[in-house]
């Protein structure tokens, strides 16, 4: 570029889709340029395009969530007089589940199930998987990212019964490999199965993310630490780590979020034996569906919600505050 | 993670240098000889616990490779002879076709509807200034993420139940490309962005209209973005258990991820010849699209309604 | 073939900048015209407002003696050649050519024909069957001016169309450019950053800032009298010497040195300036003498820095509080530390008033 003499705001068009930075005296500018209408498509046909989209999303994602923020305030019940005629209770199912004692232990659950498999198990796992692809052999490497990528993409009913088959009492391939006969592990260690399960299900996600992350971290910075003589553990530590800290973050988030919700547990223990596997989403489902409590299923739901909001919004906070990269 | 720095270490060259390399005061009194010892121990660890991983990750999958082949399928995953006659259970089996094709109305129903949809109003939000347009990604993003089958389970059922679409597959449609869309709306408009304007802007110096531009070049432009959201919408609603679980009682008309949950006989116990086969053909499908839509788009966003 | 005329040409964002603000020019029938500035100096703006892709705030337009300020983009008769060439990635290089004319609603033998033959024009006509990711940059370069001129348009209108070929390959395709344009007779508007580029190919240039025009001449004009401080900051391999000073006793005082006011005889009244004028002292640094001994007219300096330029030495050296450069030949060369006295050879200095634009002082 000529010498830059020029102080004024950049008008020059920005091809690249460089993210908006925070607003300041001069970054303003190149983002009204960057938003021709081309085409000439006009506002009224661009709503157009964008409505029946939003449609679609508002009766049918929306419109429950709003509904479940009703329905929680309702003595709503699929069979019974609260089937016919619901009564307002207002926070009534609220302050019911919170002195649930089975709430209060199915929120215990699921915080043990979120913590030891996402937070922990596939997080720890992918991140190890990832640094340990970055100098592994080939066919190691293809071995291994094949099986836990299978793990992740099979549809979860073909999943839940290879589990059962996994676990079976009789004639599981588990017990046959230890050498264990008559060990009904889902009965016996509900929670360690699904958490076992879930690492299991889940760590590709992880293991992807922290491998893309991975190959942002300039050799060169490496390459610095170790003429310092850095151990390998000091370069993870003072090099790596602090490079992907962003990523670390969002991958605990999404994983979270997503095992929080998830429902597998219910494919593989029930929620049982005795709900000593019961996590929230199970939770609602055997209230809300199978006992017919409406009202109180929605207020969970709700609960559930508010959760993910919280998750959601800090990532997304997190993902518009991003740096931008270099072009 | 002494077992990682182990393996990396052998990783970058023929041990000795890197081996004395290590760190941990490898002065010059010492001899090559413990640098080599400690090198082959840590590379034996981590053998040992990358050994581990794979039997951990692969022994689960054992019984889809082995049990639809196997002369006696039960929960024992073992290669005790080969045949092909439970494929052929399968195939004589009344639901199996049925229940594929459901899966495959319901999937490809909801992907073009999916498609269609998230390419006309990523194209509007991505080249349109519409006022709010920051704040409505920002929402869709947010409810992608929020609004979850397992969340909204309740209210939905309610809804398609007043509405009289219980137990109907155009239901199950809606309800999961509602789910989907925000995440593909998202998705596309990230690929539209990428696209310079100046295609379109050429075009237009030429003379084109607005249709001519949108038919001549949007359209073909944004066209693999437009497969590669079609292709990971269908594969998440093949795979998708709860809703239809939920929202269709009608054995007809369920799909393969519910039927295959009715493959009981009289007595409770599981039909493993039936089973073993329909996970596994009804496996197939996903793992090929999945190896499409990497090659065509890499690791990219994942997000909707899942499970 | 056709003349474009800006009058009064203003283009205002949303947010109140101007991209373009109050732009009058002429550009003649035929003419090889560059617009030259740094980034951000609205240069491209008004390429695209003169296109039609950005609807101009104020003012008007015409080209030939159609006025075309509320005209589409498609109905302006002109062709655009984009920085990134805006190739149709889905579309064989025939398509692509005769894409112009498919719109033009020209059948589809005729337009293949007419693209083959001006690719055959362009060295293109092997790579008709194959899409844009399959060329080289060169060839892409080449089938973007061959979509534009396989729409006979009555002006060429270039974005840095060869900022993305690698140096080498930039040379050449200048002096195909240049005689592309001279064989065609096609009046062109052409945007660059490069000066060298802008000095080299056009026959009329505008060198621009924050949105204005600031000089309009030939390349020699803009070259040899820049119009003010900006524009003689800006042209020149190396940029030109500006030194503050003040007109005292009928000499320019520098702080620290004095030297005569250039021109006849040293008189500072040959200058339209007066007792206690601020000015700035411009001379490029090909036009100061770095002598070894004192001279009349020199300054004494002191080197700080020699950079080798191949044939010649660019000399920096401290003179009183200035840093002045010289352009010497190699067989010259001072070493750093050397004491040398710096004459700018006169007939070559210009005066800008140190205030307002700085704006070049008299004749």
């Amino acid at each position: 570029m000529a010498p830059s003499t020029s102080p004024a705001a950049d008008l020059a068009p920005a091809p690249g889709g460089a993210p908006a930075p925070a607003p300041g005296p001069v970054a303003t500018t190149p983002r009204a340029r960057r938003d021709g209408d081309v085409v000439g498509l006009g506002r009224a046909r661009a709503v157009a395009f964008v409505a029946p989209a939003l449609v679609l999303v508002g009766v049918f994602l929306v419109f429950p969530a709003a509904w479940t923020l009703y329905l929680g305030l309702l003595d709503y019940s699929l069979t019974g007089s609260g089937a016919q005629a619901p009564v307002f209770v207002g926070l009534g199912n609220y302050t019911s589940a919170l002195s649930d004692p089975a709430f209060a232990k199915s929120l215990y659950l699921t915080l043990l199930f979120v913590g030891g498999s996402a937070v922990l198990g596939q997080n720890v796992l992918g991140f190890s998987l990832a640094w340990y692809f970055r100098a592994a052999q080939r066919p190691v490497r293809a071995t291994l990212s094949v099986l836990v990528l299978l793990a992740w993409i099979l549809p979860g009913s073909v999943v839940a019964f290879l589990w059962q088959a996994l676990l079976d009492r009789r004639n599981g391939t588990l017990n046959a490999l230890i050498g264990t006969t008559d060990m009904a592990w889902a009965l016996d260690h509900p929670m360690a199965v699904i958490i076992v399960f879930n690492i299991w299900r889940g760590t590709a996600f992880s293991m992807l993310l922290y491998t893309a992350a991975l190959s942002t971290v300039p050799r060169s910075h490496l390459e610095v630490a170790r003429m310092a003589g850095a151990t390998r553990w000091q370069q993870l530590r003072d090099v790596v780590l602090p490079t992907v800290k962003r990523h670390i973050l969002t991958n605990t988030l999404l994983i979270t979020l997503w095992t929080f919700n998830d429902f597998s547990p219910y494919l593989l223990t029930g929620g049982g034996p005795n709900r000593e596997s019961e996590v929230l989403p199970v939770y609602i489902y055997k209230e809300a569906i199978i006992g017919g409590h409406l009202g109180y299923g929605s207020a969970i739901s709700l609960l559930l919600l508010l959760a993910n909001l919280v998750i959601a919004v800090v990532y997304v906070r997190l993902l518009r505050t991003r740096e931008p990269e270099a072009a | 993670m002494s077992t990682v720095a182990g393996q990396r270490r052998s990783g970058t060259g023929s041990g000795t240098v890197s081996g004395s390399r290590s760190g941990t005061g490898s002065g010059p009194g010492r001899g090559l000889g413990a640098g080599a010892l400690r090198l082959v121990a840590g590379r034996s660890v981590m053998y040992a616990v990358v050994c581990l991983l794979v039997v951990f990750f692969a022994l689960p999958l054992l019984w889809l490779v082995l049990t639809p082949f196997s002369p006696t399928p039960s929960y024992k995953a073992s290669l005790s002879g080969f045949t092909l006659a439970n494929f052929e259970d399968l195939l004589a089996n009344p639901q199996t076709w049925p229940s594929i094709r459901n899966s495959l109305v319901l999937s490809v129903g909801s992907s073009l509807l999916v498609i269609v949809l998230a390419a006309l109003a990523a194209y509007a939000l991505s080249r349109v200034r519409i006022p709010g347009r920051d704040q409505l990604l920002y929402a869709l993003l947010l409810l992608s993420s929020i609004v979850t089958g397992t969340a909204a389970m309740v209210p939905i059922f309610l809804m398609l139940f007043q509405l009289g679409l219980i137990d109907r597959q155009f239901g199950v449609v809606l309800v999961l490309s509602g789910g989907l869309l925000p995440a593909a709306v998202f998705m596309l408009k990230d690929f539209v962005d990428s696209i310079p304007r100046s295609y379109e802007e050429s075009a237009r110096v030429f003379g084109a209209s607005p249709s001519q531009i949108l038919r001549h070049v949007v359209l073909p432009v944004i066209r693999p973005g437009m497969a590669t959201v079609g292709v990971w919408a269908l594969v998440q609603v093949w795979g998708n258990f709860l809703v239809p679980y939920v929202l269709l009682s009608d054995p007809s008309k369920q799909p393969a991820a519910v039927v295959m949950y009715t493959f009981y006989d009289a007595g409770g116990q599981p039909n493993f010849a039936l089973i073993s086969t329909f996970a596994l053909v009804y496996s197939v499908p996903v793992v090929v699209l999945y190896l499409f839509v990497n090659r065509r788009y890499g690791f990219a966003f994942q997000g909707g309604i899942k499970g | 073939m056709a003349s474009v005329t800006l009058t009064g040409l203003v283009k205002e964002y949303p947010n109140g900048v101007r991209g373009v603000d109050g732009v009058d020019l002429q550009i003649a029938d035929g003419e090889f015209f560059a617009l030259l500035g740094p980034s951000g100096c609205g240069k491209t703006t008004l390429l695209r407002t003169l296109a039609g892709l950005e609807a101009a705030t104020e003012g008007r337009i015409d080209i030939g003696d159609r006025d075309v300020t509320g005209f589409e983009p498609g109905e302006r008769d002109v062709a655009m050649v984009f920085q990134d060439y805006a190739l149709f990635p889905h579309m064989t290089v025939t398509d692509n050519i005769a894409y112009p004319l498919r719109i033009q609603k020209v059948g589809r033998d005729e337009r293949s024909a007419r693209a083959l033959e001006t690719a055959q024009g362009l060295s293109l006509a092997a790579l008709m069957e194959r899409r844009p990711a399959q060329l080289s940059g060169g060839q892409q370069q080449r089938v973007a001016l061959a979509r534009a001129i396989a729409c006979h348009p009555q002006v060429f209108l270039f974005d840095e169309p060869l900022s993305n070929l690698d140096a080498r390959l930039r040379l050449e395709a200048r002096t195909f450019l240049k005689q592309l344009q001279k064989s065609l007779g096609v009046t062109t508007v052409f945007v660059t950053h490069d000066q060298a580029e802008a000095l080299a190919m056009a026959d009329r240039m505008a060198v621009m800032d924050g949105g204005r025009i600031r000089q309009v001449g030939t390349p020699r004009e803009v070259f040899q009298r820049p119009a003010n401080t900006f524009v003689a900051n800006f042209i020149g391999a190396t940029p030109m010497n500006l030194l503050d000073a003040q007109v005292v006793g009928g000499a320019l005082d520098f702080g620290g040195f004095t030297l005569p006011v250039p021109g006849e005889g040293g008189r500072a009244s040959a200058w339209p300036v007066a007792e206690g004028d601020k000015v700035v002292y411009g001379v490029r640094p090909e036009y100061v003498q770095c002598l070894p001994a004192p001279a009349e007219g020199a300054a004494r300096g002191e080197v700080t820095a020699v950079e080798n330029l191949g044939v010649s030495v660019l000399v920096t050296a401290q003179a009183g509080e200035q840093s002045v450069r010289a352009v010497v030949p190699e067989s010259d060369e001072p070493a750093l530390g050397d004491t040398v006295h710096l004459a700018p050879s006169s007939e070559r200095v210009l005066l800008y008033r140190a205030d307002g634009d700085g704006e070049l002082i008299g004749r």
